[in-house]
């Protein structure tokens, strides 16, 4: 009985935050989502938000666009960051090793927005890169490398490593280096044993890191809105214009829950796709 | 026969330590040979060498007569057993044993045929679509082993591989490893540290230390003609004692307690230089019934050490604090002798080798 009482202190914190936070504040924003003002301006029951989804396409284009680019800037997560947590964990020593980590670490200790101002120093029209390539002769006049989705997307990326690499550093910390080695003997060529060997085994901390990575740039509000500027719409930014822009809280909460729905269901059918178990991945 | 395997004055630096001195061996094709040596010895290096892993500093190694000098491993015709075997877990048996074959672009046909025949000759007929982690140490030895024979490689290389197995099964994957090498006839090269392995499974030992080979030799040779001290000492049991060369004809030798031996000499020992002595425990006979070329001395029983048939006799040479160990047979006569007893004991004078 005492152990009982025990655990239920001990669970009450927890608790209280998932219920306080989390679970109430979704429920108002559920029950919010399927109201309107009708012509007399009284609030009503109505799917009116969700049809203006589907109807106005610039709503369901933003969606699907925001969709895409996550899930390119997860790959390119992936295929940037992949060689460094190889080179780290196989190539270096034992010594350098942490002092790499480290300095991977290192930028993740200044806030997000500090990282994208520090970006668009670099970037921008009047900025170092421009300047330089002016000095050098190389271009006539400045070009502006920011507000596209491509500097965009670099952005997205370059703030996701950290998520991608820390997982991908510790499931190829416990790969065994004679399983490669006995690849290699047994007449694998490196990318075989890549492909074969290397990839597979990691697979629950790509998947992690996948799906960490994927979730915090779905719902990345700051760099689209930096970098991306007037031309490259990002889901969140629809929402905040709601909420704050238009004062529409109904429209914006009902485009928050599709956010949701769209997050679980790409990582749904993502897990599917590769065979992966989520409780696996995340343990 | 020619040989599978020809090793030429390797030499393998690390920075200022040489870990691998100026080696030469040759294997004969379908041999069984060990490389045995304490750790440290630099076994592993000359392994991974053979296997490609490494480059020797100087020095050749030719397989089936060609040199395979900056040939990597993938591309070489010999496979390594690794110490912790190296099984991938990812894959289940056939998948592991199938995937040097894979990169061969052996048809699927031919893979399933090859497949189920070196899983019936290792004894393992239905376990091919079994996990790794579902088997026992001793199945993922022989799929270990299966993975590498699959191959036909010119020489398989085994890096211990029986260090990580209990006692038990140890002893019965020794001899199941060499009837298995006799079947299939493929050369091995074994490295262990583990003396027992080499003498039982080896048609030759080469015996290693600090980076050279002491030895090459079979195992019986090494047991009963060592080369050098350090054999004599590394294989089996040996007392060994300091001594001094007080006649050169016949041989004889001084202990520092005043007992004077007749010996064999294996090296050229002059008179008065220092030496060892070493007797093996099985060669004291306890209770002499004649004295014919044989050294006689005193001796007090210290303690009775049973091991079963390895029973051993720890004793102190009469009058002095030298202690000896002397095999004790089994066969009821000694079974009377308890510490405290005063024995006479006695050495052939072959027995005795000196160094």
């Amino acid at each position: 009985m005492a152990g009982r009482l025990t655990l239920y202190i001990f669970l009450a914190p927890v608790l209280l935050w998932l219920f306080l936070l989390i679970v109430l504040p979704h429920l108002d924003l559920f029950f919010i989502s399927f109201q309107a003002e009708n012509d007399m301006g009284d609030m009503v029951w109505s799917l009116s938000n969700y049809q203006a989804f589907f109807t106005e396409k610039i709503y369901w284009l933003t969606f699907l666009r925001t969709a895409m680019y996550a899930i390119l800037t997860t790959i390119l997560t992936f295929i940037i960051t992949f060689p460094i947590a190889f080179y780290i964990t196989k190539v270096l020593s034992l010594k350098v090793s942490g002092f790499f980590t480290i300095l991977l670490l290192v930028p993740f200790w200044v806030s997000e927005l500090v990282r994208i101002y520090g970006w668009m120093i670099l970037l921008r029209e009047s900025g170092v890169f421009n300047h330089y390539l002016m000095e050098l002769g190389l271009i006539d006049k400045p070009i502006e490398m920011l507000y596209n989705d491509i500097s965009m997307i670099m952005g997205l990326v370059y703030t996701s490593m950290l998520f991608m690499v820390v997982p991908l550093i510790s499931s190829l910390e416990g790969l065994d280096d004679s399983l490669i080695e006995a690849a290699y003997d047994l007449g694998a060529s490196k990318l075989v044993i890549i492909r074969d060997i290397v990839i597979p085994y990691i697979m629950p901390g790509i998947t992690s890191g996948s799906i960490v990575v994927f979730m915090l740039t779905l719902g990345n509000y700051l760099t689209p809105n930096l970098m991306g500027g007037k031309n490259s719409l990002w889901f969140t930014e629809q929402i905040y214009n709601q909420f704050i822009a238009s004062f529409n809280w109904n429209q914006g909460a009902a485009f928050g829950f599709l956010l949701l729905v769209l997050s679980t269901l790409i990582i749904w059918i993502g897990l599917r796709v590769t065979r992966q178990n989520l409780s696996r991945a995340l343990s | 026969m020619s040989n599978d395997l020809e090793v030429e004055n390797l030499v393998r630096d690390f920075a200022a330590f040489r870990a691998v001195d100026n080696v030469n061996f040759e294997v004969k094709q379908g041999s069984f040979f060990s490389i045995l040596g304490p750790s440290g010895c630099g076994k592993t290096t000359l392994l991974r060498m053979i296997a490609g892993f490494l480059e020797p500093s100087s020095g050749d190694i030719r397989i089936r007569e060609k040199s395979v000098l900056g040939v990597p491993p993938n591309l070489r015709p010999v496979n390594l057993i690794f110490q912790h075997l190296s099984l991938f877990p990812m894959m289940d048996v056939k998948e592991n044993i199938s995937f040097g074959l894979k990169r061969r672009k052996v048809s699927q046909a031919e893979i399933n045929k090859q497949v189920s025949t070196i899983l019936e000759r290792v004894g393992l007929p239905d376990y091919a679509s079994k996990q790794i982690n579902q088997l026992s140490g001793g199945q993922k030895q022989r799929v270990a082993i299966a993975r590498a024979l699959i191959l036909e490689p010119s020489i398989l290389l085994l890096d211990e591989p029986l260090g990580a197995l209990d006692l038990k099964l140890r002893e019965q994957m020794k001899i199941e490893l060499k009837k298995l090498q006799q079947e299939v006839g493929t050369t091995f090269v074994y490295i262990t540290h583990d003396q027992s392995e080499a003498l039982v499974m080896s048609d030759h030992v080469a015996v290693m230390n600090n980076g050279e080979f002491e030895q090459i030799d079979t195992p019986k040779n090494l047991y009963t003609h060592p080369g050098t001290g350090f054999v004599a000492d590394f294989i089996g049991e040996n007392n060994s004692f300091d001594a001094t060369v007080s006649s050169t004809d016949p041989f004889k030798v001084k202990l520092d307690m005043g007992h004077e031996f007749f010996a064999r000499a294996m090296t050229s020992l002059a008179k008065g230089t220092n030496c060892k002595l070493y007797i093996r425990p099985e060669s004291i006979v306890i209770n002499p019934q004649h004295t014919e070329n044989l050294n006689k001395f005193g001796v007090v029983v210290k303690n009775v050490l049973f091991d079963g048939a390895n029973t051993k006799l720890l004793a102190v040479i009469e009058n002095t604090s030298r202690e000896i160990m002397a095999a004790l047979p089994q066969d009821k006569r000694f079974d009377h002798i308890k510490p405290g007893d005063k024995l006479d004991v006695g050495v052939y004078n072959d027995s005795c080798t000196c160094f």
